[in-house]
């Protein structure tokens, strides 16, 4: 039996799961589906900024278009950490794509005009 | 080599400086820390105490009294915020009631005007005293100024009239050699004076000793506060003393200049002149006297708690003097409360009655004695504030919404001959991060103006001193 | 003096969503006030996602959350005028603002929605023991200078409070290159949303202790040292707890007040959540002057900021067309045992449409319980609870026949099992 707080949304439902993927606690269909996924293949959305080329002591702020394999966090971060970016750039551009070979994009979350 | 070399640039040491730029001297300041006024001046109530408390015929009576009067000019010619509000010290037990007739002899005595108040008539002034209160000594003159602007302002105009201030120099010891004084710093930098003059404030005794042994010791007396925001116009109108002790003028409620309240200090002896940490214990002893005295103090609204060290000298009196070994080593100790009120009158006590016997005093035909002057944006009319912000549109542009300081604010500080270099340095200028959110909006803001001006890196702009970073890596983690 | 139908102060994401709204139901002059060179609010450092699930179904970063609607803004036409920072509201509903274009300029509201969301308490306010050197900041100040300018404000970070922003921040420095020491919480709970307690501090192995606080604070210049000790019942230190952190940062999470100081000078008053009174309109005590959104109570989602937001807009509309009368029954609305605090605090019945909500939080964690809505002495409303806690905002919606007009005074209560 594994306990866990799912994460979903604001709610965090206390689930418990057993040996058989069996879950109890949740609230929802997709509490189910959480603690499933993350008993099995657990990834997170990761979030950070990146380095513009024109202007100083300014960011972008980007997300891996989908979440990522959790163990995947810190490469994607060492990856993100290395780019820097030419303004203009729209929400949505591709400012790293396939991160880690995830099959995931990291994308802008902001427009920045010149 | 400088005719006059004034150690430390607090209030003190400051309006020396500036008494001695109006005559033709070569003039230097030497301050150990990164900014003036950043030690005893930046911390304490804020308040030109009226003069009726000192032991008659102590000098800190006759330039308590003194220094209240001339604080008026001063302020004026300085620009600096001063408003004469009145103290009340209040008695809360008929046993003390003859105690204020002892102060309002002393009050006498020491050219003090004052008035016994009985309970209704102290009531009537302040409305939210204690009902419990017996009667109250009022002292129509006693003041609240910023300190803040007065040490910075009266350094500034000590240079704009040819001084000469070197800030981050720590004296590390001081000879005579030839006739002539040697100071030297931590730095390795060696200021060549005839005379010396010591205004280290809580410092003073180990500068002191670098020339001669002495007979007096100061002890480092903390003291702790709270400060409210000033969204509680009515708490109180004038400054609240309970009757004066051994250690002190006791917990005063008061007005600040820049509306918010001061509640504080405590007096503890200290062991370590540079500890000036606040504790929970001391602050909760503090809040239960003040409240006896102003019961509706709302505690909920504080913004912040400080502490700031006074030097207490064992002689219970200013100790102004040439050193026993020399006459051109004039020395200043155990300024401690009222060395605020009184320090106008100190600057011209040190110079007519010290300086002026050991070296010939000629007037500086130049001397101007007003500072640059600010825009006081508050006290413009919509229309003059307008034109003014047409013609400077930085006025317009607001960077701390708590205390409303515009950008121009700032930026004219950067400009002056005595810039601030920290963050600290331009809160005490603008009044910028004072208030409520204690810089949390404003400053990210304050260390990119800062940055800009100094055409340096956000992460090496500072907080207050050195190694005290506001942003300290960039985002890539590197130190720079 | 310039006029304008309605003035909304604050261009967040309360503001945009007011002015939408009111643009939608036809108010056209309209004039938002933003202190900022841009719309969106605090929204702009908030690089996280999460943002949205309720409004848009889907979970959006900070950035992307509010460019729907500063785009939206822009495409309605609606007026804003940035960098712009109001010193005053007056009784008579003149709004005085600063900028470096106009200079001070005056604008007389015929409504107006404050929207200026709320501040971080920071190291003054919670009068934090020991010296004062740099490296204490507030979440936000910390996550602002790594989002929006690219700076760490430090490497050995420990964080007071477990409010969201500190759990956010505390992930975010973990993944910028810092080394997060532990999270001290004052009370035996966390005052931070769960699935944040899960990924940012289990996620990372990031110790969180409860019902501990910081005893000391120790640098000369800048810090370096953070003691923290657990607190009993009474929240007094027990000896001999002390944990010491050596660190070169302290974050404190340690709540969020309203920002409404444009409101000290006015005859209205505050209620518990330290923002205006207000009634069903989200009207505060002067007619015509509204607020929503942080400023009014602190929210843990933007989604009911808006939603909020939204209703006060409503709100001003109608006042706008003479809808709001302020007569027939009128209810006192107040928190009873088991909850903090109820927005809004008065009800004017007869200026209810067909419904209305309540939202409030509770002061502690409960099980099992029952929320009790009660006209006098008549339970209108009754509501199971398998699990509330004080960090998540309730709402209720209760349809205007429930009310039978028999007393002047509504309670929202926590009923505990036996």
């Amino acid at each position: 039996m594994k306990e866990l707080i799912c994460i979903t949304c604001p709610r965090g439902c206390h689930l418990s799961v057993d040996d058989n993927l069996n879950v109890t606690g949740n609230f929802c269909p997709r509490g189910a589906m959480y603690a499933k996924a993350e008993l099995t293949h657990p990834v997170r959305m990761v979030t950070s900024t990146v380095a513009i080329a024109s202007i100083s002591e300014c960011r972008l702020p980007v997300k891996t278009k989908e979440p990522v394999p959790k163990e995947l966090i810190f490469p994607v971060m060492d990856e993100i950490r290395k780019t820097v970016v030419k303004v203009p750039v729209k929400i949505g551009d591709v400012v790293i794509k396939n991160v880690c070979g995830s099959g995931v994009d990291v994308i802008s979350t902001k427009e920045i005009k010149e | 080599m400088f005719d006059v070399t004034v150690i430390g640039a607090g209030i003190v040491g400051s309006l020396i400086a500036r008494k001695l730029s109006s005559y033709q001297l070569s003039v230097a300041v030497i301050e150990k820390e990164p900014d003036v006024g950043n030690v005893t001046t930046m911390a304490n109530s804020a308040i030109v105490h009226s003069g009726y408390d000192p032991v008659p015929g102590t000098l800190k009576a006759k330039l308590n009294a003194l220094g209240n009067k001339m604080m008026d000019q001063v302020c004026d010619e300085l620009d600096v915020e001063m408003k004469r509000i009145g103290s009340l010290t209040v008695a809360l037990y008929d046993e003390q009631i003859p105690v204020l007739q002892e102060l309002a002899e002393r009050s006498a005595i020491n050219g003090v005007p004052v008035k016994i108040l009985n309970a209704e008539e102290t009531l009537k002034l302040e409305p939210n005293l204690s009902k419990e209160v017996k009667g109250s000594l009022f002292a129509p003159t006693a003041g609240i100024v910023n300190p803040f602007t007065l040490s910075v302002h009266a350094i500034e105009n000590a240079v704009d009239n040819g001084a000469k201030l070197f800030l981050d120099e720590k004296v590390v010891l001081i000879n005579k050699d030839n006739g002539f004084y040697n100071i030297i710093c931590q730095s390795g930098n060696t200021y060549q004076t005839k005379i010396v003059i010591n205004a280290a404030g809580i410092y003073s005794d180990e500068i002191h000793k670098m020339v001669e042994p002495i007979d007096y010791f100061l002890t480092p007396r903390k003291g702790e506060y709270f400060i409210l925001d000033h969204y509680c116009d009515d708490l109180v109108k004038h400054t609240i003393f309970p009757l004066p002790s051994e250690k002190g003028k006791g917990i005063l409620v008061t007005p600040s200049i820049g509306g918010t309240f001061l509640v504080g200090p405590s007096a503890e002896a200290m062991a370590s002149k540079d500890d000036v940490s606040t504790d929970k214990f001391t602050l909760d002893e503090i809040k239960r006297q003040a409240l006896q005295m102003v019961p509706s103090i709302p505690f909920n609204q504080v913004i912040r708690t400080f502490a700031g060290s006074r030097p207490t000298p064992n002689t219970h009196d200013f100790i102004i003097r040439y050193a026993k070994c020399d006459n051109h080593f004039i020395t200043l100790s155990g300024i401690e409360s009222p060395g605020l009120a009184s320090s106008p009158a100190i600057a011209e006590y040190v110079v007519n009655e010290f300086v002026s016997k050991v070296i010939d005093l000629v007037p500086n035909p130049n001397f101007n004695p007003r500072v640059k002057r600010r825009a006081h944006l508050n006290e413009m009319s919509v229309e003059e504030r307008n034109k003014f912000i047409a013609e400077n549109p930085d006025y317009g542009k607001i960077i701390c919404n708590c205390e409303k300081v515009s950008l121009g604010e700032i930026l004219f500080e950067m400009n002056t001959s005595v810039p601030p270099k920290t963050i600290k340095g331009v809160k005490k200028r603008t009044r910028a991060g004072f208030g409520k959110c204690q810089g949390g909006f404003c400053q990210p803001l304050v260390t990119k103006i800062i940055a800009e001006k100094f055409n340096i890196p956000l992460n090496q702009v500072m907080f207050q001193k050195h190694d005290s970073f506001v942003v300290r890596y960039d985002i890539k983690g590197e130190k720079k | 003096m310039i006029n304008h139908r309605l003035v909304i102060i604050g261009g967040g994401s309360a503001g945009m969503a007011a002015a939408i709204k009111a643009y939608e139901l036809g108010v056209r002059d309209i004039l938002i006030i933003e202190k900022n060179a841009y719309l969106g609010g605090i929204l702009n450092q908030c690089i996280h996602n999460g943002f949205g699930l309720h409004e848009f179904k889907e979970e959006l970063t900070g950035p992307e959350f509010m460019t729907r609607f500063s785009k939206k803004v822009d495409e309605l036409g609606i007026s804003y005028a940035l960098e712009s920072n109001v010193l005053s509201i007056s009784d008579d509903k003149v709004v005085t603002y600063s900028n470096a274009k106009d200079g001070l300029v005056e604008v007389k509201a015929e409504a107006i929605i404050l929207t200026t969301g709320c501040y971080e308490r920071n190291a003054g306010a919670i009068q934090i023991p020991g010296d004062r050197p740099s490296g204490i900041y507030t979440a936000g100040q910390a996550q602002l200078f790594a989002n929006c300018y690219g700076y760490l404000v430090g490497k050995r970070v420990f964080i007071l409070g477990s409010g969201d922003i500190g759990l956010i921040m505390a992930r975010r420095m973990t993944l910028e290159g810092a080394k997060v020491l532990g999270v001290a919480e004052l009370m035996p709970y966390s005052a931070g949303l769960n699935r944040n307690i899960v990924q940012c501090l289990k996620d990372y192995n990031i110790p969180l202790y409860l019902s501990h606080t910081v005893k000391k604070v120790t640098g000369e210049s800048h810090l370096e040292k953070v003691t923290i000790a657990k607190v009993d019942e009474k929240m007094q230190f027990i000896e001999g707890t002390e944990i010491d952190f050596e660190c070169d940062c302290l974050l404190l999470s340690v709540g969020l007040l309203p920002n409404v100081d444009l409101f000290n000078k006015l005859p209205l008053s505050l209620s518990k959540t330290r923002g205006a009174k207000v009634n069903q309109a989200m009207e505060t005590e002067i007619p015509g002057i509204f607020s929503a959104g942080n400023v009014l109570h602190v929210h843990d989602l933007v989604d009911y900021v808006v939603e909020e937001a939204r209703e006060a807009a409503v709100g001003a509309i109608s006042y706008l067309n003479g809808e709001l009368k302020h007569t027939g029954h009128i209810y006192d609305v107040n928190p009873g045992i088991g909850i903090n605090y109820v927005v809004p605090q008065k009800v004017f019945l007869d200026d209810v449409k067909d419904s209305l909500s309540f939202k409030f939080r509770v002061a502690k964690p409960m099980k099992d319980i029952n929320i009790l809505i009660t006209e006098g002495n008549n339970i209108i409303k009754k509501i199971f609870k398998p699990a509330i806690v004080p960090s998540e905002m309730e709402i209720v919606h209760l349809s205007k026949d429930l009310f039978k007009k028999e007393s002047n005074e509504i309670k929202v209560y926590v009923e505990e099992k036996k």
